[in-house]
Parts: structure tokens; C-alpha cells; sequence
């Protein structure tokens, strides 16, 4: 019972509130700041927002929005869990869903079944499409940044191919699309006023829930996250790290996969020239603003869908438009750089806690040597994670003299 | 020359009589949060003379040290340079009032050439060409480094590069030179070399200040020894009138542990059998090297295999091929019966074997999990880590026990005298002896049949030194067999049933730890000696302690023919280092 008086007591309570409210505090300022800038009243705008955001139309909005941006999220924070730049959500989802859609628009079977097969189709091709970044990365030491983004690249241009009216799209006017999908096998909605919301949204549920449960308590999530936060320890334990960049790249893909679905089972039920694109990269924005933790990214997809419903609104009210992607910009910086700061005095705190306990302890032992007080900056001392207030840390501009540009090695020994 | 330093009185000496002193440190005092690393330190080093600083891991020495070359700010306390009062801000200040640093991890650029790096940063004072050149050649000649300009760092060995690192501060006109254990890299013989350059930099006028916990290299330099313990400094001792048990005994404020062993506990039945085991690695240039050859031992159980070798010789690829984290080319591992040559590391960690990492940070933890993370890391298979799938379903996910691991390392913590305030704690924020602490606790909670040990006691304090090779030992009596891969000759002796050593990726030599000296190990890490290692009494080596007893009566005299004797050995060290390390690092850092 000592773990759960350690999770809530109220030190470890305000720690955790600590960050997102020091950035939601920061990107408030700055934000004012940049609207008065221009010349408007800052706190109109926020008026505005909040009085149109909570409208009942806005919200079923906003959460409709959000379902895709908080699948995109998902796929980019698992391979952020593992230490892979996932850049290509965006090419796999636009791929999966282009030819989940073709298959949906040419089978004509029982309305789950096809339900299902259009979902697997869309997984498995994001699948194939982020694998082929794994495979590279571990056969042939391509980093999974470069060979996402050409992927990106290359998915629109195979999707541009195949989308004309000789291949495997229609005509609608000045529109292509891939043929639509029977009424049968589209997606449910939840009857709610004055819109309906998606029923995909317990795609995103279903995923949160799978995500939550997979890293956190199963062997392969296990793994998984020390291969993040080690390649080298993760290798020595046990784990096959080039399987596991692969595994975790196609786990990726696959529910990148899933970003196109509510789009195509509730909304466009084709895929066409207007169909999204994007939302990858929002997903990565997400994910950074949600600290890759489920119930974190599903607030700020929500977060992030309301901001750009209101910015619809503010523009109507005179503001410049861009101002809602100033602000997005600057809450993702803003929540970036708190919880950095906060984990930084968070570790902060846990060393001096256990220099404490070295120092209690030598205070009653009467051996030396045990007792001795830590000496910071040596080989205790973490890594990495040593802030640039932590003395002796490697952070530490040991070598601030003429020197330090020949101390290649020294961020790494020290 | 003459050393005012008084007797063992814990203070330096108050007598401020004649020249200033070169360096004179009064009342430091540097906290850290929560910690008081170095606590009202007083010391006074004389002009022209070799002062050592010794102390255990932690003791306060490098903090101390850090401060004297500005890369630290002491909280309290002044520090005097030649007798003027000196506020140091930064290394640069240092450098300007003539204070060089040699540190213990080198601060050399490997792809650029020995005259490219004592330049680089300093290129006003001699230029980049031939003034610059013709200086180095002056200062190598002066002082008798043997420095070559034009060759490249990466293709020289260890022992080089620790010159080329003093040159580089003399470059920059240091008149005080701090070296941070210079000796934790080098040979015995190589240690011999440098000692004479430390001998013929005092000649000349410079103020040497040596960081070390080597007592018997100390006295056999030194000609005033500051003594740290816990932060503060607790005695001045002159060499002559001092003894190795004295200046431990100073340095813990009890007696040492020590590694030795006693009774026998080796058995007949082998437990791990390794035969021709061969391994090559693929150089960054895309050349295959070879960097195991023809490795063949049997360690039974019970037994402590210790394998001494400069590093970067293939131990370190040794104990990858045998965790499996590297696939052999030829020859087999077989572990109590069962021919485990390439199967994964999880199977052989099932399968029994436990590994103390060398790289605790790198291999042994993830640093930013918590504690009862890093309980279950490696043995994420194991109970009571493990849980079954899920649902009891076979082929379903396996599922953690979360809870049994947290209770585990709860029992870890309180059983191998874990500090730490709590198992939330990530690992990073323990000291390096509790780390390593836990990572012994946590591997010898599986039972394993064999422990791989590399470098088990290295950067941990002499307290946690003493538990670790407890926990060896008793495991040791239980049947266990261990690989012990260790730089500290002394430990290898201590701990090990057999002994032997690695030079080039081939185990050269074996010896019976019972009647070898650290001194013909040495010789053998260098490729100077092979085969059965016979002690023999009269060797040119000198047994360990014999310089304590000597240097108390004429320092100098004692010490030219041991000089003279090992120029020879001198040579061959630098050939063997100056292919071989280069190879090691890139070996490693793959």
C-alpha cells in the first residue's frame, strides 16, 4: 500500500499537475501576447472561443475531429516509446485508406464482414507501408526519419496514380474517387443532437484501451519501452532490439492505419481527391502534447480539435486567422519545454532525497566507506539525464575552456 | 623541493615560511543538494614537488579537483596560486594562471593528429604551423615525452594519448598539472613510464597533483600525500614515514576489505565449456577483423575464472559472445550440458547465466525507469516478474506481475543494503555503488548457474566493494561458477580460482592466482610474457609493496635501474596499444 500513499500524496499529486499547468499558464501569456501584438484584444478572443467552443454543435465537432487525430497520435507515441521517429503516419494512413476504400467500394459482402475486412485491409497495408521503413532501418542502418518521409512522398504519388478514372477511381465531377461503399457496410453513429458523433470513436476508445494495456503491463510492452529508453540494456536483457524495431514499426503502421476510418466509414465513404491529408503530422504534435499517455492524447486531440473549430469563429470575429496555429505552435512548445523543466527537478529532487539518505545513514554507521557522501559527477551520476543545474552532471560545461571543442567524448565519459 | 608538510597533524602545514606555496586550498567547502562533497579542505602543495591526493570512490577528490580547475565554484573557502588569492570562474581562468588538467577519460579528437589537438583551442599562442610544431617538439624533448607529432590519436594507444593530454596542458603553459587517476588506464609498466615523466616534470620546476587510490603507486611517487576521506581531508603524511595498511586504514578510517579467498570451493563438473570460440567483428571501414581467436576454457562449478588483459583486448566480446548478444563464427559455448552457442540471450539468461555488466549504465539499467523497473529488466520472463498470458490463454500476451516485482525489489533493497529512499526513485538518481548494488542483488535473485562479473567492483565504494565480492563468494561456495573480467589486478588475484590472460583477442597466458604478482600479469597483458606463468623470485619486476619499503630511504636511487629495466617494455606496450585499442573502441562502440 506504500505504492499507492507514494502515488498520491500530495507532493506526488502536485508534481503531476506541476507541468500541465505551468504550460497551459505559459502558452496563455505568450498567447495574449501575441494577440495583442497584433492590435486585438486578447481576452475577447479567449471569450470567443469558449463561448463558441461550448456550443453543442462545436463539441460533437470537435470530438469527431479528434477521433482521427487521436488514432494518428497513438501510432506516432508507439514508435515514440521505442525511440523511432515515426514521420510517415501520414503516407500510411492515406495509403491504407485509399486501398481499404478501393476494397470496400468492390466487395458487396454482409455489412460487419465488410466492415471488418475494409478495417484489416487498412491496417495491414499501414502495416506493409511503416514496415518497409523497419526492415530498411534494420538491415540496412537507413534511419526510419528519411525513409518515412520519402514514404510520405511516395504514397502520394501511388495514390495520385491509381486515383484516376482508367485505374481504380471514378469520376464525380471535377473530382475523383474510388467507388463508394455500400450503404451496409459503413460505419454506425451515435444519435446524438444536433449532429451524430462517430461511431469510430470506439476505434479510438478500443485503441486507447489496447495501448494503456499492452506497454503497461505485458512482456512485449516490457520490452518495447526498454528498447526506448535503452537500445544497449534492452540488448544485454534479452531482447531482439532489430525484431523489435520492426515489430513496433508495424504495430505503428497498423493503427496509423485506423486514422483514415472515420473518415471513410462516417463521413466520405470513398476516398477522393479531398480526402484528408495531414493528420499524421497533427499525430505527432498530439503525441508530444499528450506525453504519449493515452488519456494525454485524448485530451489534447480534443484540445487540439477545438482549437481549430473556434479558430473558425475568430476569424468571423476579425482575428487573423493564423493566430489558432500560432497557438497551437506555442502550446506545443510551451508543454514541451515544462515537462522537461519539471522532470529535471523532479530527478532533481529524487538525488537529493537519496544523498539525504546517504548522509542519515553515515550519520548513525560508523563505517566509513559506506557511508562516504556521493560524490556528484562521478560514475552515480545519470547518463543523460542530468539538467544543466545538476553539478558534475555530463550536462555540466566541465570544459567551458578552449578546450571544449575537442571534448567530443567528454558529454559521453564524463 | 623541500616539503614543509608536517608530519600526520590533519592540518597543513601552518608554516608559511620562504616561497609561497604553488597551489594552496583553505577551508573548501562545495555542497551539493542534499550532499556535502567536500567539507573545510585545506591543503598546501609545494612548488616542484609530486603531491597525491588519495581517497576511496567518493571521497571528494574529483569534486575537489574540479574546483581547483575552475570547473566548479567552491561554496566556501579560498584558494591561492602561488600565494596570490585566485577566484576561478572557468577552466580558462585555470589555464591562465597556469593550472593543466589531465582528465581520467581522455579529451582528445581520435580523427585529427597529436599536433592538431594540442593546437586546437589554442592557436593563438604558437599558431597552427611550424612555431607550434617546433614548441611541442621542445616541450616532448624537455620533458622526455616521445611525442610524434603527425601521427594520428586514433592510432595510438592508451598510454600515448596520456601524453599527448600532458603535452597539451604544458602547451598551454601549465606550471601546476592535476591528473585525474592517471594510472586506472595503464599497466603496470606503462605506470612506471609515467611516473618517470612525472619525475622529470618536478625536475624542471612543475608542481604535480596526482588523484589516486592506488596506495603503493603513491608512495613510490609522491613526495607529500594528502589523505580524503568523506569529503574533508584527514591527514598530510610524507611517503617515507608512512606504510600501505597505514594510509588505507586513513583512507576507509577502518580496515580494508579484501578480495582474497581462501578455501576452495572449485568441483569437478564443468558448467560452462567454451572451445575455439571465434568471433570477428566488421570495422565502420567495412574490413573484417578477427576479434576472438581460438578461445577455449572450462570453468566447473564452484570455480572463479578470472581474465586479466589490458582492456579492449576482447574481453569485452568475450562476454557478448557468451550472453549472445554476438553470434560466434566457429566453436562452441556449452553451459552445463547444453550447447548454447547461438542461441538468443533471453534463452541463455532462462537457462541460468547472470550478468554484471561492465558498463552498469549502458548494459546493466534503464536509467530514466523506475527501480522496480529496472527489477525486472533482463529477467521479464522469470517469476516472479512474469505472470502468465493472459487470461491463462497460451499464445495470449504474456502479462507482467507488476506487483510481485514490486515486492521483489523492495526485498532486494533491504537485502543488499540498497540506499535509496524509496523503489519509485528512477535508477539514475542512486550513486554508482548503490547501482551496482542492485544489479548484483537482482541477478543473484535467479540463481543463476553462472555469473558473468565484468568489472564488478569498478566505480563503487570500498563498503559496497566488500559486500559485492561477499556475494561472490557465498554464491561461489553454493556451486556457482563465475567469468570474472576485471582491470584491478588485485581483485582478479584475490577472487579467482585460475587465472587467465587476454592479449589480442587470444587467452595467452594462465597463471595460479596463489603465487602470481600483479607485475608478470602485467607483463603478460602486454604480450611480453605467454604461456604457464611461473613466479619466480628474482624476476626484473618488482613485487608489489617492495617500493613502499625502499622509497622510505632513497627515492631516487631506488627508482633509475627499475627505470632503465623497463624502457625495453616500454617500447613493446606502445607497439602492442597503438593497433590495438584503436581497434577496441571501434569494436565497442558498435
Amino acid at each position: 500500500m506504500s505504492r499507492l500513499r507514494d502515488k498520491f500524496s500530495a507532493q506526488a499529486v502536485l508534481q503531476a499537475l506541476a507541468a500541465p499547468m505551468l504550460a497551459l499558464l505559459t502558452a496563455f501569456v505568450l498567447s495574449s501576447a501575441v494577440i495583442a501584438a497584433t492590435g486585438e484584444d486578447p481576452f475577447h478572443a479567449f471569450y470567443v472561443m469558449i463561448d463558441f467552443g461550448s456550443k453543442s454543435d462545436s463539441q460533437v465537432w470537435i470530438v469527431n475531429k479528434a477521433i482521427p487525430y487521436y488514432l494518428s497520435a497513438a501510432a506516432v507515441a508507439i514508435g515514440f516509446r521505442m525511440n523511432l521517429f515515426n514521420i510517415g503516419v501520414d503516407g500510411q494512413y492515406r495509403v491504407a485508406a485509399f486501398f481499404a476504400a478501393v476494397v470496400g467500394g468492390a466487395l458487396a459482402l454482409p455489412g460487419v464482414l465488410q466492415i471488418g475486412v475494409i478495417i484489416l485491409v487498412a491496417m495491414a497495408v499501414g502495416a506493409l507501408w511503416a514496415g518497409i521503413a523497419g526492415v530498411l532501418k534494420t538491415t540496412r542502418g537507413v534511419s526510419e526519419v528519411i525513409t518515412t518521409i520519402m514514404l510520405n512522398s511516395i504514397a502520394g504519388s501511388l495514390i495520385g496514380y491509381f486515383l484516376s478514372e482508367d485505374k481504380l477511381a471514378v469520376k464525380d465531377g471535377n473530382l475523383f474517387h474510388t467507388p463508394t461503399i455500400p450503404e451496409a457496410a459503413r460505419f454506425f453513429l451515435i444519435p446524438t443532437t444536433p449532429d451524430p458523433i462517430y461511431g469510430t470513436v470506439i476505434i479510438a476508445v478500443v485503441i486507447g484501451l489496447a495501448y494503456w494495456f499492452v506497454l503497461g503491463r505485458t512482456r512485449f510492452g516490457f520490452d518495447l519501452r526498454a528498447v526506448g529508453r535503452s537500445e544497449s540494456a534492452a540488448s544485454a536483457s534479452g531482447v531482439s532490439v532489430r525484431r523489435m524495431v520492426v515489430t513496433s514499426m508495424v504495430l505503428s503502421g497498423a493503427v496509423a492505419g485506423l486514422v483514415g476510418m472515420p473518415t471513410l466509414l462516417n463521413k466520405s465513404f470513398s476516398y477522393g481527391t479531398d480526402f484528408p491529408t495531414g493528420v499524421g503530422f497533427t499525430g505527432i504534435a498530439i503525441a508530444l502534447l499528450g506525453r504519449n499517455h493515452p488519456i494525454g492524447m485524448a485530451l489534447a486531440a480534443l484540445l487540439w480539435g477545438f482549437l481549430e473549430r473556434t479558430g473558425l469563429q475568430l476569424e468571423f470575429e476579425g482575428y487573423a486567422q493564423e493566430i489558432v496555429g500560432v497557438m497551437q505552435g506555442i502550446i506545443v512548445l510551451c508543454v514541451v519545454i515544462a515537462y522537461e523543466i519539471v522532470r529535471r527537478v523532479v530527478l532533481r529532487r529524487q538525488q537529493s532525497a537519496v544523498g539525504a539518505e546517504l548522509s542519515a545513514q553515515g550519520g548513525q554507521g560508523g563505517q566509513g566507506g559506506q557511508s562516504a557522501p556521493r560524490e556528484p559527477g562521478g560514475p552515480g551520476d545519470p547518463g543523460g539525464p542530468g539538467g544543466p543545474g545538476e553539478p558534475g552532471g555530463p550536462g555540466e560545461p566541465g570544459d567551458k575552456s578552449a578546450e571544449s571543442t575537442q571534448a567530443k567524448k567528454a558529454g559521453t565519459t564524463a | 623541493m623541500s616539503s614543509e608538510s608536517s608530519g600526520s597533524s590533519g592540518a597543513p602545514s601552518g608554516a608559511d615560511q620562504g616561497s609561497a606555496a604553488a597551489v594552496e586550498l583553505r577551508g573548501i567547502t562545495k555542497r551539493f543538494p542534499g550532499v556535502v562533497a567536500n567539507r573545510d579542505i585545506d591543503i598546501r602543495v609545494d612548488r616542484g614537488t609530486v603531491h597525491a591526493l588519495v581517497g576511496e570512490n567518493g571521497a571528494g577528490k574529483s569534486t575537489l579537483m574540479k574546483i581547483l580547475y575552475g570547473m566548479q565554484r567552491p561554496d566556501e573557502g579560498t584558494i591561492s596560486i602561488d600565494g596570490e588569492y585566485a577566484a576561478l570562474h572557468s577552466p580558462a581562468d585555470a589555464i591562465v594562471r597556469g593550472i593543466g588538467m589531465v582528465h581520467q577519460h581522455f579529451m582528445l579528437a581520435d580523427n585529427l593528429t597529436v599536433l592538431e589537438n594540442t593546437v586546437l583551442g589554442a592557436e593563438k599562442l604558437y599558431g597552427i604551423g611550424a612555431r607550434a610544431r617546433k614548441r611541442i617538439k621542445e616541450l616532448s624533448d624537455a620533458y622526455q615525452l616521445g611525442i610524434r607529432p603527425d601521427v594520428l590519436v586514433e592510432d595510438l594507444g592508451v598510454a600515448d594519448r596520456q601524453r599527448v593530454e600532458i603535452l597539451k596542458a604544458l602547451y598551454r603553459g601549465a606550471r601546476i598539472l592535476i591528473l585525474d587517476e592517471p594510472t586506472a588506464v595503464l599497466v603496470p609498466q606503462e605506470v612506471e613510464a609515467l611516473f618517470a615523466n612525472l619525475r622529470e616534470l618536478k625536475a624542471e620546476g612543475l608542481t604535480v597533483l596526482f588523484i589516486s587510490h592506488k596506495l603503493g603507486e603513491v608512495l613510490s611517487v609522491a613526495d607529500a600525500i594528502t589523505v580524503i576521506r568523506r569529503g574533508t581531508t584527514v591527514a598530510s603524511v610524507r611517503p617515507e614515514e608512512t606504510t600501505p595498511k597505514q594510509l588505507a586504514e586513513l583512507m576507509v578510517g577502518s580496515e580494508l576489505p579484501s578480495a582474497e579467498t581462501r578455501e576452495s570451493t572449485v568441483t569437478d563438473e564443468p558448467m560452462l565449456r567454451v572451445e575455439d570460440l571465434h568471433l570477428s567483428a566488421t570495422d565502420p571501414d567495412g574490413g573484417r577483423r578477427t576479434v576472438l581467436d581460438g578461445i577455449s576454457f572450462t570453468i566447473h562449478k564452484g570455480e572463479v575464472l578470472g581474465v586479466a588483459g589490458v582492456e579492449g583486448n576482447g574481453q569485452a566480446e568475450l562476454v557478448e559472445a557468451v550472453m549472445g548478444m554476438s553470434d560466434p563464427d566457429g566453436g562452441s559455448i556449452t553451459l552445463d550440458g547444453e550447447d548454447i552457442s547461438h542461441v538468443s540471450t533471453r534463452a541463455r539468461r532462462e537457462s541460468g547465466i547472470g550478468y554484471i555488466p561492465e558498463d552498469r549504465h549502458r548494459h546493466g539499467l534503464l536509467l530514466e525507469a523506475p527501480l522496480w523497473e529496472n527489477r525486472i529488466l533482463g529477467h521479464v520472463t522469470e517469476k516472479p516478474n512474469a505472470k502468465g498470458p493472459a487470461l491463462g490463454i497460451p499464445g495470449a500476451p504474456q502479462l507482467l506481475a507488476l506487483k510481485e516485482a514490486r515486492a521483489d525489489a523492495e526485498r532486494i533493497v533491504a537485502e543488499y543494503d540498497v540506499r535509496t529512499p524509496g523503489i519509485e526513485v528512477t535508477a539514475a538518481s542512486l550513486s554508482g555503488g548503490n547501482q551496482q548494488k542492485f544489479i548484483v542483488g537482482r541477478e543473484m535473485s535467479h540463481e543463476p548457474k553462472l555469473l558473468i562479473a565484468a568489472h564488478p567492483t569498478r566505480g563503487v565504494d570500498v563498503g559496497a566493494q566488500a559486500q559485492i565480492w561477499d556475494q561472490i563468494r557465498t554464491a561461489r561456495r553454493e556451486g556457482l561458477a563465475v567469468l570474472l573480467i576485471s582491470a584491478d589486478l588485485d581483485e582478479l588475484i584475490g577472487l579467482s580460482d585460475t587465472l587467465r590472460v587476454m592479449y589480442r583477442g587470444r587467452l595467452v597466458a594462465d597463471a595460479d592466482p596463489a603465487t602470481v604478482t600483479p607485475q608478470e600479469l602485467g607483463s603478460a597483458m602486454t604480450g611480453a610474457a605467454s604461456g604457464h606463468l611461473e613466479h619466480r623470485e628474482d624476476d626484473g619486476a618488482q613485487p608489489q609493496g617492495a617500493d613502499a619499503t625502499q622509497g622510505a630511504d632513497e627515492p631516487q636511487d631506488a627508482e633509475q635501474p627499475q627505470d632503465a629495466d623497463r624502457s625495453q617494455n616500454v617500447g613493446s606496450v606502445e607497439s602492442a596499444d597503438s593497433t590495438d585499442s584503436n581497434d577496441s573502441e571501434r569494436g565497442g562502440d558498435k
